[in-house]
């Protein structure tokens, strides 16, 4: 699946950088979706690294994933801010129009506290959400 | 042609600023993306020869050139009470400044800290520091300058300095404002830390929920670094774990680790990053040095009450009318945080319970609303000010709730070293569900004070030892949320 030529100029990149495990591993997640198997094991061996401590890294962080998952997603605020403007009953609304079509992810807090309830799409961020506006915003994805 | 100034922070970009930008480009104005003043219910906040007006819609462009849009305006943005009230130090430039302009940072003093500590020994250096006062903000609100001290004095080939700029809080947003409003004060503050111990380079490590502070800092670091060389600044970005925050899990993951906690001691000064020597500090720490240095430790000491020196940007969020960035200095009450400057909450209904110091803090009534600002006064009535965020509730949470949320946060984000957060932690929610279900509701509530106990005493680091904060004083002041159900 992965082509070798662009990983591996993925992990050359980095190659030259203090612990660059972490940038490697960030470029390979958006370049791929996801971290393979494969790509696990041609890490390992261009950093030293045993296969068993890649993955362990890898499982390790919320925004990495094994598996791929091609959908679009809509990542969504649970943290206390925006619970108490009203972020729970707008999730399973999120849910709900959702389906199986989109994937709706929890995040902790965008640092829009102020003015939640809020959403990151990407990189894009969105804050105030209603029902009227989360409905917009999952159903053009 | 009217020259038109709109915030480019992502809060303002949230709300809508882009496309009111663009109208207004439109309709043929000089349009000039500024740093977000920190009003945020006024967001997209729309400035022409200083009147204030928000928040704006592209529709409402031309009735404001028109000057038919009396009903948006607030006046001289400068003289608005939020503002006129602040104590600006930390944020002197936030609202007037374009983030990535050298231009405008010198000119509103930028860099004056940095040469006048260049004129000084590295001891020198440390001892305005002390002098200062300055605590970390977040945290225990550990001295400064005695970190300093200790990283100047060890021995170590190389050193560092770290920028911890994975706090991420929630109700909490004032690194994620200066990183995008003011980088080069950051970037600053940073550089006078190296020349006072002596270590050659910085890394900022910003959690990956904030791709705008990321891609700011990534262009302030280019731009300013022929200005600061020799020392240099690398940009990482974290990878969605809340632990990281934690000051010897981020050096773990910047060494390319799991972000697990480090037993302490070795204390990172002694042997941080890669081994070396090693500043760790937060956003607000780092970017308030500049200004010690530009106007002296004392100026700096001046502020604040008993040994809470200097400012603090009080952040004020979730169910608030009146929600932004506040910057003060240490002694304003809680209430007047929360009724005075806040305006009580957004909803219109009653304050029930505001959570200070992010999801690790404490639940407090409108009863304890008297208590200063002031992280002794804090811990005198078992809170803690952590990074400033104030996060209001109105009379409709569910306090069993939000003490099942921590738990389940906690759940979530152990980095599981440790057995009283890790277990602990889902211990904890499984029994505040039995609980708020009648089962045995007196017997269950002890058993999660003592586990809160054991939390508390046990775990390695603030994510498993702070939790019970918000737990136990949800139980305390708020006791009807979960016995009522008991009862009747
Ligand atoms: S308290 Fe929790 S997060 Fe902290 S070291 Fe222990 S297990 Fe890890
Ligand atoms: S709590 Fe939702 S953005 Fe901070």
């Amino acid at each position: 699946m992965i082509g070798e030529g662009s990983l591996e100029a993925i992990v050359a990149a980095h190659a030259g950088r203090e612990g660059p495990l972490l940038p490697i591993l960030h470029d390979v997640q958006a370049a791929y979706g996801h971290i393979s198997d494969e790509a696990i094991r041609a890490i390992a061996a261009a950093l030293n690294l045993s296969r068993a401590e890649v993955s362990g890294v890898v499982s390790f962080y919320h925004d990495f994933r094994r598996n791929p998952d091609p959908r679009p997603a809509i990542r969504l605020c649970r943290a206390e801010a925006c619970q108490s403007r009203g972020s729970e009953p707008l999730a399973a609304h999120a849910e709900r129009i959702a389906g199986n079509r989109v994937r709706v992810e929890k995040v902790y807090c965008l640092g829009l506290c102020s003015a939640g309830p809020s959403a990151m799409i990407g990189d894009d961020v969105y804050a105030r959400l209603d029902e009227t506006a989360l409905s917009e915003l999952i159903g053009a994805l | 042609m009217t020259t038109v100034r709109i915030s480019d922070d992502a809060l303002a970009i949230a709300c809508g600023a882009e496309r009111v930008a663009r109208r207004f480009a439109e309709l043929g104005c000089e349009v000039i993306r500024t740093s977000s003043w920190g009003m945020h219910w006024l967001e997209p906040l729309v400035e022409i020869d200083g009147i204030g007006f928000g928040p704006v819609t592209p529709a409402d462009a031309e009735a404001i050139l028109a000057g038919k849009a009396d009903a948006l305006s607030i006046g001289r943005i400068a003289d608005h009470p939020f503002i006129a009230s602040q104590t600006r130090l930390t944020f002197a430039r936030a609202g007037i400044t374009r983030p990535l302009s050298l231009e405008d940072y010198a000119e509103t003093g930028g860099w004056a800290g940095l040469e006048a500590a260049r004129a000084l020994t590295p001891e020198a250096i440390v001892e305005q520091m002390k002098a200062s006062g300055l605590r970390g903000r977040g945290g225990a609100g550990f001295p400064a300058g005695i970190k300093w001290d200790t990283v100047r004095l060890a021995k170590g080939e190389r050193k560092y300095i770290v920028c911890n700029a994975d706090e991420g809080d929630s109700g909490t947003f004032a690194d994620r404002m200066l990183m995008e409003g003011d980088p080069f004060c950051l970037i600053e503050g940073m550089a006078i830390a190296g020349l006072a111990t002596g270590a050659g380079k910085g890394f900022v490590y910003i959690r990956s929920e904030y791709p705008h502070a990321v891609a700011r800092m990534r262009a302030a670091v280019r731009l300013s670094a022929p200005l600061i060389a020799p020392f240099e600044i690398e940009i990482r970005v974290g990878a969605g774990a809340y632990v990281c925050g934690e000051e010897t899990s981020l050096l773990n993951s910047l060494e390319g680790k799991r972000g697990e906690v480090r037993a302490k001691p070795p204390l990172p000064a002694h042997e941080g990053l890669f081994g070396c020597p090693t500043v760790i500090n937060n956003v607000l720490t780092l970017a308030a040095v500049p200004y010690v240095f530009a106007h002296g430790a004392q100026a700096y000491a001046d502020y604040g009450m008993g040994r809470s020196r200097g400012t603090m940007p009080v952040q004020l969020a979730g169910n608030i009318r009146h929600g932004g960035l506040y910057e003060t200095a240490f002694g304003i009450t809680l209430g007047e945080l929360v009724e005075k400057i806040g305006g009580g909450t957004a909803s219109g209904r009653p304050v029930k319970a505001v959570q200070v110091g992010g999801p690790l803090g404490a639940y407090f009534p409108p009863s304890l609303f008297d208590t200063p600002f002031d992280y002794e006064a804090f811990t005198a009535v078992d809170g803690l000010i952590g990074h400033g965020g104030v996060t209001v509730f109105d009379d409709t949470a569910d306090m069993a709730a939000q003490a099942r949320f921590a738990f389940e946060f906690c759940a979530a984000e152990s980095c599981g070293k440790c057995t009283p957060c890790r277990i602990g932690a889902v211990r904890g929610f499984e029994t505040i569900d039995k609980i708020v279900a009648g089962d045995r509701a007196p017997s269950n509530l002890a058993l999660v004070a003592d586990l809160c106990e054991t939390m508390k005493y046990g775990a390695l680091c603030a994510l498993g030892g702070f939790t019970p904060y918000p737990v136990m004083s949800a139980i305390t002041h708020f006791p009807g949320d979960f016995v009522e159900k008991v009862d009747g």
